[in-house]
């Protein structure tokens, strides 16, 4: 047993506590906080097999921009789930057979850095090997650039980006970068368009739901017609049930 | 204003961000150093771990923690939605528009090289440098947008009480 699969061990058992308890919590603050506990606990799993890019992201989109929009969707509607039964039989049987099956697919799958693997021995060394970027006379590394009017530090690859990552995501498969970041500009326009209101349907909306407020429960003090500003704060006052966290971010 | 919950006698934090002195000088003091690790994951992320699309993320978290701690309405003062709006459009074109101007430089859309004909290798370097700019700032300001549109009705509603207060 090494040291990798030791802590990968430790990490994935309190990743698995965190996900029974994001369950378990019936506080949807609670939930949130553990979702982001989740995620960085995935992206130590993922910083432990040597998948910095990966675990990068994990940290910074799962355990920061989600939490962040998960809690300004919280501050925006409820604090609390509705109670549920905690054990649904039927949701247990199909999740537990859906990871059945997903570990029943690991056992085709070649061991965790295994040297023999068809990955290293086919894909790697050509993905490696491309030519993206690099210049073919290049000179090994730790020697001088052959252009001294173009120098570059002994360790840098002469030009090439030197983390692999990068050169696949923004040159070998750079059509796909761009059309990801066309779909995150999709995203972006499409909230755009749908949820963001002029300000004068939400003024609308809230004066709204004012006068139906005051239909059904007729104020105890409120005898003559009043100018409209009062009533906003009225609104305001009562339309949410005073639970804007404005202290605990 | 008391600092007691009135029943529990819990210690309450105050309900204004003016008067929040730790949450406000905090998040002063945060926010340009989460900017400028943000730049740095962008510009070295041909060298190191991460890129345009993590910096991006990072940088829209600072701007989203200003939100939390001083309101998405001093969010939009600080960062129209107008600027987000032409920022999110503008990483996207000039992701593309780095591929065009390879194209119309005689050589495959997306060709790096062709930036620098004399050094390919540098041009494939400001090819990668410029498209994860492109990515950065199109993430960038797609989360401030979902951010301030997950929030906005609270916010106008924050907007039209300061109208009141200031009647």
């Amino acid at each position: 047993m090494n040291e990798v699969l030791i802590l990968d061990v430790l990490l994935l058992t309190l990743a698995l506590v965190a996900a029974v308890a994001i369950v378990r919590v019936r506080s949807l603050l609670a939930a949130t906080m553990l979702s982001g506990i989740y995620s960085l606990l995935m992206a130590l799993v993922w910083s432990n097999m040597h998948a910095l890019d990966v675990g990068f992201t994990e940290a910074a989109v799962g355990a920061g921009a989600t939490t962040v929009l998960l809690l300004g969707t919280i501050s925006a509607t409820g604090r609390l789930s509705r109670r549920t039964p905690s054990l649904d039989l039927r949701a247990a049987a199909v999740v537990l057979f859906t990871g059945g099956l997903l570990i029943y697919g690991t056992l085709d799958m070649p061991d965790f850095g295994d040297p023999h693997a068809p990955i290293h021995q086919h894909r790697v060394p050509k993905l490696l090997a491309q030519q993206v970027g690099k210049v073919p006379g290049r000179p090994p590394l730790g020697m001088d650039p052959p252009d001294p009017a173009h120098p570059h530090p002994r360790d840098d690859f002469n030009g090439h980006v030197p983390n692999t990552v990068t050169s696949l995501l923004a040159a070998y498969r750079g059509f796909d970068t761009m059309f990801e970041t066309a779909v995150i500009f999709t995203a972006g326009i499409s909230l755009v368009l749908l949820l963001r209101r002029r300000a004068d349907d939400i003024v609308e909306a809230w004066d709204e739901r004012e006068r139906e407020r005051d239909v059904q429960t007729p104020r105890p003090v409120a005898p003559v017609p009043q100018p409209p500003t009062r009533s906003y704060t009225a609104v305001g006052a009562s339309a949410e049930p005073d639970d804007a966290p404005k202290g605990e971010t | 204003m008391s600092r007691r919950h009135p029943v529990t006698g819990a210690f309450q934090a105050p309900r204004l961000i003016e008067h929040q002195s730790v949450l406000r000088v905090s998040c002063k003091l945060l926010v340009p150093f989460i900017i400028m690790f943000a730049v740095y994951v962008i510009t070295h992320g041909e060298l190191g771990p991460g890129g345009g699309f993590q910096g991006g993320v990072i940088m829209a978290a600072a701007f989203i923690f200003y939100g939390l701690v001083f309101g998405a309405s001093r969010l939009v003062e600080r960062i129209p939605s107008r600027v987000t709006d032409f920022l999110m459009a503008a990483g996207v074109l000039l992701y593309a528009g780095v591929g065009l101007h390879n194209l119309l430089s005689g050589s495959n859309f997306l060709d790096y090289s062709a930036l620098n004909p004399a050094h390919p290798s540098e041009g494939e370097a400001l090819g990668m440098t410029l498209v994860e700019y492109g990515v950065g700032i199109t993430v960038t300001s797609v989360f401030i947008t979902i951010y301030v549109t997950i929030t906005e009705p609270r916010f106008m509603r924050s907007k039209r009480e300061n109208v009141k207060v200031t009647d």
